[in-house]
């Protein structure tokens, strides 16, 4: 039960280590005949080297191929209970979760602790080329035949150094799926998916006492096994570039991006409120100007992209039928340059933040899936170390003010690092930024 | 503890839909309320009867368009102005404009319920509808359409609509054609808000962390003085108007697509079918699902796609059929054959097995639970009560409908409304490389055209 109209966020949760080291938190509530099962294993694309990328996304594909004890895919027996399934790979972790009616969690910990004790014997050759092709049409269809689809190629490419984990996007490169083995993945498997690189929730309409009973019978057998070596890459700074990738694409579309702090960090919250404020719908600084009085532009957005080993903040502006991103860039820039120099009003940033409260509190609503409440107590636990750290969280939202906002953004997205990319229709390479360098990227 | 057996599942709890209020004003305005109290939250949607099925034949478009019209200008108050208002509650005003209504939602924290519904009201009692709003907001479409002609889904969606509906209510996307755009005016769009923005037809829905009386005290003031204007229009009918394609195969071409885009369907039946509970567990079988025959089929087995998936699109007139995927451009053909022949078969020689029928609902019904946890997801269940004249128990009814579905019922409705014969397959993708192995489906010789957004 959480109550907002005071000032803090109580989801009461407890935690335990098992002794193979895996992390344990429960959270009871009963409001639905629910039970949410979530899992983090600490590795992403971010764990992957250069020439060997898009692993760790292949392999949360391979999580939901038969197991030991199940010869079905993962999904025929939770489906059966009328359970939902999913997983995710970012570049910093993946994590797998069911939502079951509360009836069948036991099930869900059957099946979790099955694949993560004895995943690697079961998988066959078959299952490993299957998946393979499935991934390259998964990128096919959400990168390569998607309008601006590889712009993130082109951007991360250009943010990053050549050293960097976040130089590649985490679905990887073709070629190096296509280079991958079967013998790659197993010891991917081995340094990564073990109890000590996890962190499990178990939540809603559950006994704490009853799933700690599960969760050691289940998961305690699973030999614990070597914490993964830290990644940290030298801290990036990107040099100002300017560049151009021409698409499939009528309307040319500008990308202006900025290294910026990590999740969690000092700074993260206030560029996340600076995003909302410069593009966040229409009152926004930049719809308003570009969009709205100038009409320059037909769409606008920004995010400040909090990530494990550091953030970067991106503005987006598609521009209208006979307008040159020169111009948008003008534009976007001065409207950037303003805001740092003299911040943002009282008001809007008061909006921003009511803004964030609300879609906190709704985030809540669901005990399960991608965002919910068993996913947040994880990703707390696995980045800050503690669970129970909603009330913090809001609060670094809470405690931003308009001059902590505009200090954050006069400090990071500064014209000498920013990265600027121009996509543009093929063969229009004369409507992108003056001085901008072809890149093609695939 | 053996680990050899899966554990076995406690017993369930039957699903029982909220308990709803309903109310009316003096205007007719339905008001329907359901109670949620673990969170300080409330979600607050009108329906309004007013989606491109309407939209007159020469105008597709001008229903999607009048919906995008209401925030740019109401109450007396700028686009801008509207959207600060909403953003000092903490909240956004989501428009959906769909074929068969225009959903407005928010959702906001109880303190802040009853302004935020005002402002609401402004918006579908008092919108501006300046010209010059309307210049601003036609261009922003139409710059729209022209991004959407450059994605494949976009590209397959229209085809598909066109060759299956033709002149039929849903034969365009809501959000309509160029051609049409450009001739529109804002007159055209004042007569479809005076017309389709009636109080005697819309549903306000709230869920939420409210009282009855709290509810009834904010509508009444939201709303109470809306008044009922002209005849409402009235809305078309599936007729002998339809003109379907004539050709079962259509490639749209994009050359060196990196895969190619498709749909496979044709016209089905409405929400309102008497054969509803089977059709939803005959789609689970054949292509609702991850473990359904078709995804396993071009994914699992042979790795064509990211996904592979059927619907039954419900809606209030027939919907469609349709099987939608992307697959990589040199398996196309084959994909379209496993398609058609999972879709033959299981009318045919592979009719639901009983594990496979137990499987379903299986899934349907123990999961059905997971539909109803938040303010938004019940507001969205009334909202399809409202859209489609759907009973008051309609969700109550649901798992022991499902679970009375006998498989010749599911054989019965696959035969009536699975037709093989009719299927249309949409293709974009690189011409080239599809044109001769499409023509050896036996299915026709492809037709290549291209489709107008």
């Amino acid at each position: 039960m959480t109550n907002m109209e005071s000032q803090s966020i109580n989801i009461p949760f407890s935690k335990h280590i098992l002794g193979n080291q895996l992390q344990v938190i429960i959270h009871e509530d009963h409001a639905c005949k629910l039970a949410a099962v979530n899992l983090w294993y600490h590795v992403g694309s971010k764990d992957e080297v250069a020439g060997r990328t898009g692993f760790a996304h292949l392999f949360e594909h391979l999580m939901f191929e038969p197991s030991k004890h199940f010869g079905t895919t993962y999904f025929e027996l939770l489906q059966r209970a009328g359970g939902q399934i999913n997983g995710s790979t970012s570049t910093d972790r993946t994590n797998y979760w069911e939502l079951v009616p509360s009836n069948a969690l036991e099930l869900a910990l059957w099946m979790e602790s099955d694949r993560m004790t004895h995943m690697l014997p079961s998988l066959t050759a078959t299952a490993f080329e299957t998946q393979r092709e499935v991934v390259l049409n998964e990128r096919r269809q959400n990168y390569e035949n998607r309008p601006y689809g590889l712009a993130i190629v082109a951007l991360t490419e250009a943010l990053f150094p050549a050293d960097h984990p976040y130089r590649w996007i985490t679905i990887g490169a073709p070629a190096d799926l296509r280079n991958a083995t079967l013998a790659d993945v197993r010891a991917f498997f081995r340094q990564f998916y073990h109890p000590a690189n996890a962190s499990l929730t178990v939540a809603g309409d559950v006994d704490t006492d009853a799933v700690l009973d599960l969760v050691n019978d289940y998961f305690g057998a699973c030999p614990a096994g070597e914490a993964p070596p830290v990644v940290a890459p030298a801290p990036a700074r990107a040099t100002a570039s300017r560049r151009i990738l021409e698409d499939r694409v009528e309307l040319p579309r500008l990308y202006s991006a900025w290294l910026t702090p990590a999740i969690f960090t000092d700074g993260d919250a206030d560029l996340d409120l600076a995003s909302d404020i410069l593009a966040g719908g229409k009152p926004s600084r930049l719809y308003r100007r570009l969009v709205y009085e100038e009409r320059i532009a037909t769409d606008v957005s920004a995010s400040q992209n909090s990530r494990e080993l550091g953030g970067f903040f991106a503005v987006s502006v598609t521009a209208v039928p006979g307008v040159g991103l020169d111009v948008v860039e003008r534009a976007v820039a001065s409207e950037v340059a303003a805001f740092a120099r003299e911040g943002p009003g009282d008001d809007e940033v008061a909006r921003a933040k009511a803004l964030t409260e609300t879609a906190f509190v709704s985030r809540l609503q669901r005990v399960g899936g991608f965002g919910g409440r068993s996913d947040q107590l994880n990703s707390y636990n696995v980045w800050l170390g503690d669970p129970g750290c909603f009330t913090r969280d809001l609060d670094r939202y809470r405690d931003a003010t308009t001059q902590s906002i505009r200090e954050a953004t006069a400090r990071h997205l500064l014209p000498e690092h920013q990265v600027t990319l121009s996509v543009v229709p093929a063969g229009r390479t004369d409507l992108a930024v003056a001085g901008s360098d072809v890149v093609v990227v695939s | 503890m053996s680990r050899r057996e899966p554990p076995a599942a406690r017993p369930g709890q039957p699903v029982v839909f909220p308990p709803v209020t309903r109310i009316r004003l003096a205007n007719r305005l339905a008001i329907w309320f359901v109670e949620r109290r673990q969170l300080p939250f409330v979600t607050v949607s009108l329906v309004v009867p007013a989606g491109s099925a309407i939209d007159p034949i020469d105008l597709p478009g001008v229903a999607s368009l009048t919906a995008d019209m209401l925030d740019e200008g109401a109450g007396g108050r700028s686009a801008i102005e509207i959207q600060e208002a909403f953003g000092r509650l903490g909240t956004t005003l989501n428009t959906e404009a769909g074929s068969d209504a225009v959903l407005l939602s928010l959702s906001v924290l109880p303190r802040h319920a009853h302004e935020a519904c005002a402002r609401v009201a402004d918006l579908v009692m008092r919108p501006t509808l300046a010209v010059e709003d309307f210049e601003r907001v036609r261009t922003l479409r139409l710059n729209r359409l022209r991004q959407l002609r450059d994605s494949p889904s976009s590209l397959a969606d229209q085809a598909f609509v066109q060759a299956i509906f033709g002149a039929y209510p849903y034969g365009h996307q809501p959000w309509g054609l160029t051609q049409a755009i450009e001739r529109m005016r804002i007159e055209d769009v004042a007569h479809m808000h005076e017309a389709a923005y009636q109080p005697s037809s819309c549903t306000m829905i709230v869920v939420g962390s409210l009282e009855p009386g709290d509810v009834a005290r904010i509508a009444e003031s939201a709303f109470g003085t809306w008044k009922t204007g002209s005849d409402p229009i009235p809305s078309r009918k599936m007729g002998s108007d339809t003109i379907p394609s004539a050709s079962r195969v259509i490639l749209v071409d994009r050359p060196g697509a990196a895969q190619t885009e498709l749909r496979i369907g044709h016209v089905a039946v409405p929400r309102r079918t008497p054969d509803y509970h089977a059709l939803v567990l005959l789609n689970t079988i054949l292509g609702g699902q991850f473990v359904s025959r078709i995804n396993l089929n071009l994914r699992e087995q042979k790795g064509y796609t990211y996904g592979a998936h059927t619907a039954f699109d419900f809606r209030r007139l027939a919907g469609a059929f349709v099987l939608q995927t992307s697959v990589q451009t040199d398996a196309t053909a084959d994909a379209v054959r496993e398609s058609v022949n999972e879709i033959a078969a299981i009318r045919g020689e592979r009719p639901p097995t009983t594990q496979e029928i137990d499987f379903g609902r299986a899934t349907l019904t123990r999961g059905y639970a997971r539909h109803f946890e938040t303010t938004g997801q019940v507001g969205r269940a009334l909202a399809q009560l409202a859209m489609y004249d759907l009973p008051d128990d309609t969700f109550d009814r649901f798992v022991p409908g499902v679970r009375a579905v006998h498989a010749d019922e599911l054989t019965t409705a696959a035969e009536r409304h699975l037709h093989p014969g009719e299927l249309v397959v949409v293709a974009v993708g690189d011409r080239v490389k599809l044109e001769s192995g499409l023509a050896l489906l036996g299915l026709g010789d492809p037709v290549v055209t291209t489709v107008a957004i």
